[in-house]
């Protein structure tokens, strides 16, 4: 389960403080899967950092006993310099996995070839996301934090993600962001909209999806 | 504000320190990677780096030994003083500015700023302590100078000094995510401290109203326990152990609260 409480955000700037998460309350259990919609600048990459614990509420409290992984699809987890297989090693060890056990699951799920031997920075966006998407399946971990998969990768990667997040780890929690309503509808079972710093849940994806609309062209 | 792990149950702290061992231990073989690459002599750079400066400084020093003359062993002499300045400047060059290069780290939960700052000040450490011993038993081998006469005391000594070092590099290292000016600042102070780190001189041969003063800078307790523990029979060594040890005991701890506060207020990218 994850669960924030009265979660506040704000950032000094140098016009005073930006307010970017107001009162936030949300709850994640074990097989559940959440969408969050909401336009650029709304919060979203904030709230994902949040439940990722990379950043702290200034004010709210974080509660967590589920394994949460990075933000899929963010490559910014990676060390650009290092070759794949370097990031898989580096990886495995932080969470105590065999790199050598999962390397096969890796190549068969990226399909980098001979590339996972070379530096991440000579990859495409695609071979980034195809990587870390891999490397976060062998990890293992009871929340995947997806922010905008559907953005990178072609139809064949969009389908294999959808086979393995959705199908084989349905028992797994999914917190999912994106300005896609699209995606959201079909690959979540409750809706939230984030406008400016609040979070409005709905229990119909559908209703969460006019909701966002009709704020969208506000 | 809190963040509770695991609420209802407290993590063990043998599983905690078992994760950390762990995550500093990756952290450790990525900087080797990242920093000294497979070429040539690969992570060896990380001693023979220091070695070849300190010894162009002996090589230096020794040569203008004929000019000043005195009957100290000039090898030695250069050889504990620069390897103390590498200790206090070394370890907090790495720290310096080194969260914001690897705030994407972040995001994988277990690694911590004090993870990251742990991971490199034990590589800078090791490297100028390898250069150090190797050094010692280089220069003694080839006759330029003796063997430590009280090793014990030049080891204690040479660990009080890098427990400074250690506490000035994460103290000076999570200030730089405060404010940018410690990292113009700090690269400056450096350079005026060496000559007031007591490297290049001994606090017996200053006059009794300056060896007051200079006493108050603790890299200067350290070297000339140092220098005790290697050659103390040629020369009259002033120093206070409990003096340098206030000082990392006081460093450690706001270096701590610092790392605490750079911890709440990081901003990844």
């Amino acid at each position: 389960m994850i669960r924030l409480v009265d979660i506040n955000k704000s950032y000094q700037t140098r016009r005073g403080q930006n307010h970017v998460l107001r009162d936030v309350n949300l709850t994640l259990e074990m097989g559940q899967k959440i969408g969050i919609l909401g336009r650029n600048g709304a919060g979203k990459t904030t709230l994902i950092r949040i439940l990722g614990g990379v950043e702290k509420p200034t004010s709210g409290r974080v509660e967590r006993d589920m394994t949460i992984s990075w933000p899929l699809a963010f490559s910014g987890a990676f060390q650009q310099s290092l070759t794949g297989y370097d990031n898989l090693k580096f990886i495995c060890r932080i969470y105590g996995k065999d790199p050598e056990e999962a390397l096969p699951a890796v190549e068969d799920f990226a399909e980098l070839g001979r590339y996972m031997r070379e530096p991440l920075k000579t990859y495409s966006a695609g071979m980034r996301a195809r990587l870390g998407f891999a490397i976060s399946l062998v990890v293992d971990f009871d929340c995947f934090l997806i922010d905008e998969v559907v953005a990178v990768g072609d139809q064949r990667f969009q389908d294999r993600c959808r086979e393995e997040l959705l199908v084989k780890r349905a028992d797994r929690a999914m917190f999912l962001v994106s300005h896609n309503p699209g995606f959201i509808r079909e690959n979540c079972d409750r809706a939230a909209v984030l406008t400016n710093g609040t979070l409005v849940y709905f229990d119909d994806v559908n209703e969460a999806y006019h909701h966002y609309q009709a704020h969208s062209l506000e | 504000m809190s963040d509770v792990e695991n609420p209802g149950q407290t993590p063990s702290l043998r599983h905690s320190w078992a994760i950390q061992r762990r995550v500093i231990g990756a952290l450790i073989m990525r900087e080797i990677i990242t920093r000294y690459g497979r070429h040539n002599i690969g992570f060896l750079w990380l001693f023979v780096e220091p070695a070849i400066f300190t010894v162009g400084v002996t090589l230096m020093w020794s040569a203008l030994k004929a000019v000043h003359g005195s009957d100290l062993p000039i090898a030695a002499f250069a050889l504990t003083g620069y390897s103390s300045v590498l200790v206090w400047r070394n370890m907090p060059n790495r720290l310096v500015g080194s969260i914001h290069p690897n705030l994407s780290l972040m995001y994988h939960r277990n690694v911590k700023v004090i993870d990251i700052f742990a991971a490199r000040v034990l590589l800078e450490c090791v490297g100028v302590g390898t250069s150090f011993f190797v050094l010692t038993l280089l220069f003694s081998s080839i006759g330029w100078m003796e063997l430590p006469e009280d090793p014990a005391k030049a080891i204690l000594g040479w660990l009080m000094l890098a427990w400074f070092g250690i506490s000035l590099a994460m103290f000076i290292g999570a200030l730089s995510n405060r404010t940018e000016l410690i990292d113009k600042f700090w690269h400056p102070f450096t350079y005026l401290m060496f000559p007031l780190s007591g490297a290049a001189w001994l606090v017996d041969a200053a006059p009794p109203k300056l060896r007051e003063i200079v006493m108050y800078v603790p890299m200067v307790n350290g070297v000339e326990w140092v220098r005790d523990g290697f050659f103390g029979s040629h020369f009259l060594a002033h120093y206070s152990p409990a003096y340098l040890i206030g000082w990392n005991v006081t460093l450690m701890f706001l270096a701590l609260i610092e790392i605490r506060y750079a911890s709440r207020n990081l901003v990844p990218e």
